[in-house]
């Protein structure tokens, strides 16, 4: 599409401007204001650049619908790193996606590219949002949708019409509809959590007096698999999220950890000691037809899937030093991938297969490391100290992981070229082992 | 499903125990039939599994002056091999599982918090199947211990320093009715 084509030929130009800047300025420093009602605050501690401005008209009868829709799309897509909303001051008569646009006008605000829409009540109580999406400089529609909503439909509606503005300007799908899960630890108590991508509409999946680690989100986001210490060892559990139902998948003598989703969710990899060590071995998602994956007298563990399903990755210390290696999925012959530094674990791989995102410890600091796996060029890309748990967003472009911050865990992201940075704290507790939920159909 | 089998006899056996006075059957219906041999009543003993009986008091288990009251030993950065001065201590629990063959036990292996958690269920892991391989050296069963890892999961100390991340490079050794 041309229109895609010339934003993100002005992307180019403005990111060669911007990156100068911001080498004078140093890192931007913005602040948002606290989502009301949100568990996990967000702040974006180094924006992206360059951010094309869009503005957002507030919905012309918006105020029925409660929290202000058009405040949670501008606020998912300034999140990004890629927009800046543009302040737009009351209109009379308020615009809709029916009205005629005046361009020249939008224009002059410095608009590129402007939405606009509509609330109405249904007689059946419920209500009908639309909305247009413009390129201001071409002076074109890029389409829009209407959505039937009830009120409590707020927020789920927000994000579609962000993911539909994010995909149209950037060509790339938006991941505003999609789930995180994440463990928080109050006092003594550990509660597994699941939240919108932007940290709000908090839900306790399980809460537990015993540690839980290591949710890896099934690929239908149906489902998370787990491993609670509630039997005094470690034992993987599937946990249905819609009805609280809870599978124990792997609970065999000694400890049963780091379950892994095959890509059509039909397998779990898991390491077990049962035999002695830690090795990985496959077994269905219903806990039958175990078999063993690994032979080896080190630690074999931590294993994720390729995205084709070909191949897991995993991290094993057999060269003296934890390493990260791959092997065929049935089994076979690892090779290693990583060779810098003493200690490189936990691999993540990026959705379109081409990047590896794993922690190293680089001069005593436990950092998050992207190898490109076509051309094997390591950039590491935050600038904490103890990082854990890298999580791809299902559109790669951004990182969710868990540092710490002033003694306490924090959930921290970071895009992919390492510019985009957010904080997400909780005011109290300590939040951990962040999975990023697939995308939702 | 060890654990999970063993839960439900439990279960069964507390449930047995609770029960006041069994409640009347209805009889059965007589089925008239050809004759045959009535079969033997046979009736086996059933195995008791009790998960609620404690170390008495007195058990050298319990006793502070006793060896056997200290459950945990300590290793160095990385390491997982038993020190030496905690062989006496190993060789103390290893004559109790052998003198009491139906005492279980459980280890549970701890590492520090630096680094990745589910490394850390590995080198808790490393730790406690060590332990277990000294103790069956010295005679206890195979059967007897079951090796697991809590990672850096529950640590004993919670400060960010060397002195705090010793406490907790440890294994821990309990004792049927402690876990």
């Amino acid at each position: 599409m041309p229109i895609i084509g010339r934003f993100a030929k002005n992307i180019t130009r403005m990111q060669a401007l911007l990156t100068r800047l911001r080498a004078l300025l140093g890192t931007v420093l913005l602040l948002t204001a606290p989502l009301a009602g949100a568990q996990l605050s967000i702040e974006i501690t180094g924006a992206g650049a360059p951010r094309m401005p869009i503005a957002i008209a507030p919905f012309s009868g918006e105020e029925a619908l409660g929290p202000g829709v058009t405040s949670i799309v501008r606020a998912d897509l300034e999140r990004s790193g890629l927009f800046r909303g543009l302040e737009v001051p009351p209109l009379s008569p308020a615009p809709t996606e029916a009205s005629t646009v005046n361009y020249a006008e939008w224009r002059s605000r410095l608009a590129d590219a402007l939405v606009l829409g509509s609330v109405a009540a249904r007689p059946d109580g419920r209500y009908e949002v639309r909305f247009r999406l413009y390129d201001v400089v071409k002076q074109a529609s890029l389409g829009g949708i209407a959505y039937t909503l009830s009120k409590d439909q707020v927020r789920a509606t927000a994000h579609r019409i962000a993911d539909f503005v994010y995909e149209k300007l950037t060509g790339e799908k938006g991941v505003f509809s999609t789930r995180i899960a994440y463990v928080v630890k109050r006092g003594s108590r550990f509660e597994l959590q699941i939240a919108d991508a932007d940290g709000a509409g908090e839900e306790a999946a399980l809460v537990s007096f015993e540690p839980i680690i290591s949710p890896a989100w099934s690929p239908d986001g149906r489902k998370l698999a787990y491993v609670s210490f509630e039997n005094k060892k470690p034992v993987v559990y599937v946990h249905s999220l819609l009805d609280g139902k809870r599978n124990v998948v792997a609970n065999f003598k000694g400890s049963n950890s780091a379950p892994a989703w095959s890509p059509d969710g039909s397998k779990l990899a898991v390491t077990l000691s049962r035999e002695g060590g830690s090795q990985i071995f496959l077994l269905n998602a219903d806990g039958s037809n175990l078999r063993r994956l690994t032979s080896s007298e080190a630690i074999d563990t931590e294993p994720r899937f390729s995205g084709d399903g070909q191949w897991i990755y995993f991290t094993s210390d057999r060269g003296g030093t934890p390493q990260i290696y791959r092997m065929p999925a049935s089994g076979g012959e690892p090779q290693r991938v990583t060779f810098e530094g003493s200690y490189n674990v936990t691999p993540r791989l990026s959705p379109d297969g081409k990047t590896l995102a794993y922690i190293t410890l680089n001069e005593g600091k436990f950092q998050v490391a992207l190898l490109d796996l076509s051309n094997r060029q390591v950039q590491i890309i935050t600038d904490s100290d103890r990082d854990e748990s890298p999580s791809f967003a299902p559109n790669g472009r951004m990182i969710l992981l868990a540092t710490v911050i002033g003694g306490r865990g924090v959930l921290s992201a970071v895009s992919s070229d390492g510019r985009v940075k957010q904080r997400l704290s909780i005011t109290e507790g300590d939040v951990r082992e962040p999975a990023w939920g697939p995308f939702i159909e | 499903m060890r654990l999970v089998i063993i839960a439900t006899l439990a279960a069964a056996a507390v449930a047995a125990g609770c029960a006041t006075a069994p409640e009347e059957q209805a009889p059965a219906g007589v089925e008239e039939r050809a004759a045959k041999p009535p079969a033997p009543v046979e009736t086996k003993p059933v195995a008791r599994v009790d998960l609620t009986s404690k170390p008495a008091a007195g058990s050298p288990l319990k006793d502070p002056k006793n060896i056997l009251s200290r459950r945990s030993i300590y290793y160095d950065f990385d390491k997982f091999d038993i020190k030496d001065e905690f062989r006496p201590l190993v060789e103390a629990h290893a004559k109790y599982l052998r003198e009491n063959p139906g005492t279980k036990m459980l280890i549970q292996g701890n590492a520090d918090e630096r680094g990745s958690r589910e490394y850390n269920v590995g080198l808790g892991q490393r730790r406690s199947d060590s332990l277990k391989r000294a103790l069956t050296l010295l005679g206890a069963k195979e059967s007897q211990i079951e090796s697991v890892s809590l990672g850096e999961e529950k640590p004993v100390c919670t400060e960010h320093a060397e002195e705090c991340w010793a406490k907790n490079r440890r294994g821990d050794m309990l004792y049927n009715g402690e876990y």
